[in-house]
């Protein structure tokens, strides 16, 4: 087991054959992800060699999906024509589209969320790292070498390189599944349903959660977590020391007023019993130390 | 992207909004002949992007032209919360019977935009919404369907708008989308002693991501008023922010700069940057991040953390290296290499040798040792 993504998941990758798409498509497979095809109406019928692989280019995700089974895809679009990509994949009806373009503008995240939802595909990101389960499969650009080690810690995060930091402090315990569900304002998969996937995972001893500041979808985890979640939960927040209105990178990284900041939601995790460290090497001892009993 | 109330009240004006007569004029010297054209007696406002100006003294009557040239006088150059006062926008004043509040912003939790609406405009809207729940309405917005004259004459009767306001409902949507905005919000909206419905004041927060597909936003939308060191980055197209520490601060990703900022401050130091490289740490931005960050004169030091994930540690290593040529280090540099080939890059770091370098393997131990140096320790 694992939550989302798992060695029996068939991956298509939308924008594959672009230089990204490429890149991260071998990164995928030497991590064991079975890729089966890439979409690209303009290459329709092609195959690329990547490494010793050849994979089929479809000209549509149903077509994809038709010819394969597969049931999640990996978005790498520009933004201009990621809105597209994402309604296209959810009116075939795919379970699960990963959405890893940075830069697309939010009103367009607000249209394929809608339209998602109404067609029951779930969608992680967008500017999301993606997720992995070691062992078993890579859907994004989480570099699968960092934790190589299937193990019992559950990890979800809004930012990617905070998730590779924890992934690396936790290698030798290991991971279920790390989900990177992105730091924009407008997201598909929220910290709660990953820490409800956890819950529900039987991999999975320990959750680690890594939140920043902006928006309140941590308070709402916390809340979510006093009431549902009985696995213990270790927790993280960066963003302590950022001004009041300055953006940091992430366009959902605003602190407007006191809800949103670091403190607030340090706080309403630690008032739901998650143990919060301080940097991330002290979050990854908590963890270790939580599972040792 | 924030703008200023000016340059919202022209994309209200744009979409059919209608808005009071208005000039806005950056030197006293100009003020006289704009009060004049605007028929004498006006309200002098200052544009800065804060709230609460009014009460910090940014928004004054005018009787008449010279008197409009004393205000500007007193305003242009003030401090507002922080903000100095570059231009003001000289106003026609209006006969106001009552005041509304209404605004589109993203609910990042529903993943919709909430139109928020109230017969109580005027004052803080944060107030009345914790006070009295019920006078002010949230209604989602389907964004497929988008605000029709159906929702807008909805969304006016649940906060008791008179029904003339509709329409302003439905161009301030328009406003919204066709402009790419993450929030639009006119308060007040006025009904006037003659009846009409016009946007007193506004907030508009544009989407830098669309910038792409919206060509009249022009190629400069840097903020000319900002600070100095700010400008300079963003010229050189580095994700700069300008903090008030002493620890200049590089690293890669915006989560882990965060992150690294947090672990300095907890390290009794403060943090003098925020300066995300991202995923591309080539030996020309690693130079112009250090050219930024240096020319702070209360940088004591500098803290370079890279967690190799996509990048590879080597390549940071090799762009630091080509950096100590070009940039003169007049401060000393922690670097904490992590993850993807970290021990080439720190094997690369250890052959340069520079005397103003310094190399510790962990996070929490780089931040300690980039504090004390900044502290004045040794």
């Amino acid at each position: 087991m694992a939550i989302f993504l798992s060695k029996e998941s068939k991956v298509l990758v939308q924008g594959m054959t672009g230089a990204e798409g490429m890149k991260h498509t071998r990164r995928m497979l030497a991590a064991g992800t079975q890729i089966v095809g890439g979409v690209n109406p303009r290459k329709a019928g092609h195959t690329v060699d990547l490494d010793d692989r050849t994979v089929p280019v479809f000209g549509s995700v149903q077509d994809g999906m038709d010819a394969t089974g597969a049931d999640v895809t990996v978005v790498f679009v520009p933004p201009p024509f990621a809105r597209a990509a994402v309604v296209e994949a959810a009116d075939a009806g795919i379970g699960l589209a990963v959405v890893i373009t940075e830069g697309i503008p939010v009103h367009d995240a607000v249209a394929f969320h809608a339209h998602a939802r109404a067609r029951g595909t779930r969608i992680l990101g967008p500017n999301c790292p993606g997720v992995i389960s070691p062992g078993q499969s890579n859907a994004g650009i989480i570099p699968a070498d960092i934790a190589t080690k299937p193990g019992r810690i559950g990890l979800v995060s809004k930012s990617g390189t905070l998730t590779y930091q924890l992934m690396h402090e936790l290698r030798e315990t290991g991971f279920s599944t790390a989900v990177g569900i992105g730091g924009d304002p407008v997201i598909g998969t929220t910290h709660i349903d990953c820490l409800t996937a956890f819950e529900n995972d039987p991999d999975t001893e320990l959750i680690v959660l890594i939140g920043e500041i902006g928006g309140d979808a941590e308070e709402r985890a916390a809340a979510h977590i006093a009431q549902h979640i009985t696995k213990p939960v270790v927790g993280y927040i960066a963003g302590f020391t950022a001004p009041e209105g300055k953006t940091m990178g992430h366009a959902g990284a605003i602190v407007s007023g006191s809800s949103g900041t670091a403190e607030a939601k340090k706080k309403a995790l630690e008032a739901a019993g998650v143990a919060v460290g301080a940097t991330p090497t002290e979050t990854a001892r908590l963890a270790e130390n939580r599972l040792r009993g | 992207m924030d703008l200023y109330e000016h340059q919202a009240r022209q994309l209200f004006a744009d979409h059919g909004i209608a808005v009071p007569e208005a000039e806005v004029v950056d030197h006293p010297s100009a003020v006289h002949a704009a009060a004049e054209r605007l028929g004498g007696r006006v309200v002098v406002k200052a544009q800065v992007k804060v709230g609460g100006r009014g009460k910090a003294g940014g928004v004054k009557m005018a009787a008449d032209p010279a008197a409009a040239v004393v205000v500007a006088r007193g305003i242009l150059g003030a401090d507002i919360k922080g903000h100095t006062v570059r231009s003001v926008m000289l106003a026609q004043p209006v006969d106001i019977q009552d005041e509304f509040y209404v605004s589109y912003v993203l609910d990042r939790a529903a993943g919709t935009f909430l139109a928020i609406a109230s017969a109580e405009g005027g004052m803080d809207i944060e107030e009345v919404a914790a006070t009295r729940p019920e006078a002010v309405a949230r209604i989602p917005v389907d964004p497929a369907e988008g605000v029709t004259a159906a929702t807008a004459a909805r969304i006016a009767e649940a906060a008791s708008l008179p029904a003339e306001t509709a329409p302003v409902l439905q161009a301030l949507w328009r406003v919204l989308t066709q402009e790419d905005a993450l929030l639009v919000e006119v308060n007040p909206l006025v009904r006037t002693a003659d009846g009409r419905i016009l946007a007193l004041d506004g907030k508009v927060t544009l989407d830098d991501n669309a910038a792409f597909r919206q060509p009249r936003r022009g190629s400069d939308s840097a903020d000319p008023h900002g600070d100095p060191l700010e400008a300079a980055a963003a010229a050189k197209g580095l994700n700069y922010v300008r903090l008030d520490g002493e620890v200049g601060i590089i690293g890669n990703g915006a989560g882990l700069v965060m992150s690294t900022l947090d672990v300095v401050a907890g390290c009794g130091a403060r943090p003098a940057n925020f300066l995300d490289i991202g995923g591309g740490a080539s030996a020309r931005v690693m130079a112009d991040g250090l050219t930024v960050i240096l020319s702070d004169p209360s940088v004591k030091s500098v803290f370079v953390n890279v967690f190799g994930g996509i990048t590879a540690c080597d390549a940071v290593a090799d762009g630091i290296v080509q950096a100590l040529d070009s940039v003169h280090l007049t401060r000393p540099l922690v670097v904490r290499l992590d993850g993807n080939s970290a021990a080439r890059g720190r094997a690369i770091l250890d052959e340069r040798a520079h005397p103003m370098v310094q190399q510790v393997t962990t996070m929490d131990g780089a931040a300690g040792r980039a504090a004390q140096l900044a502290l004045g320790g040794h």
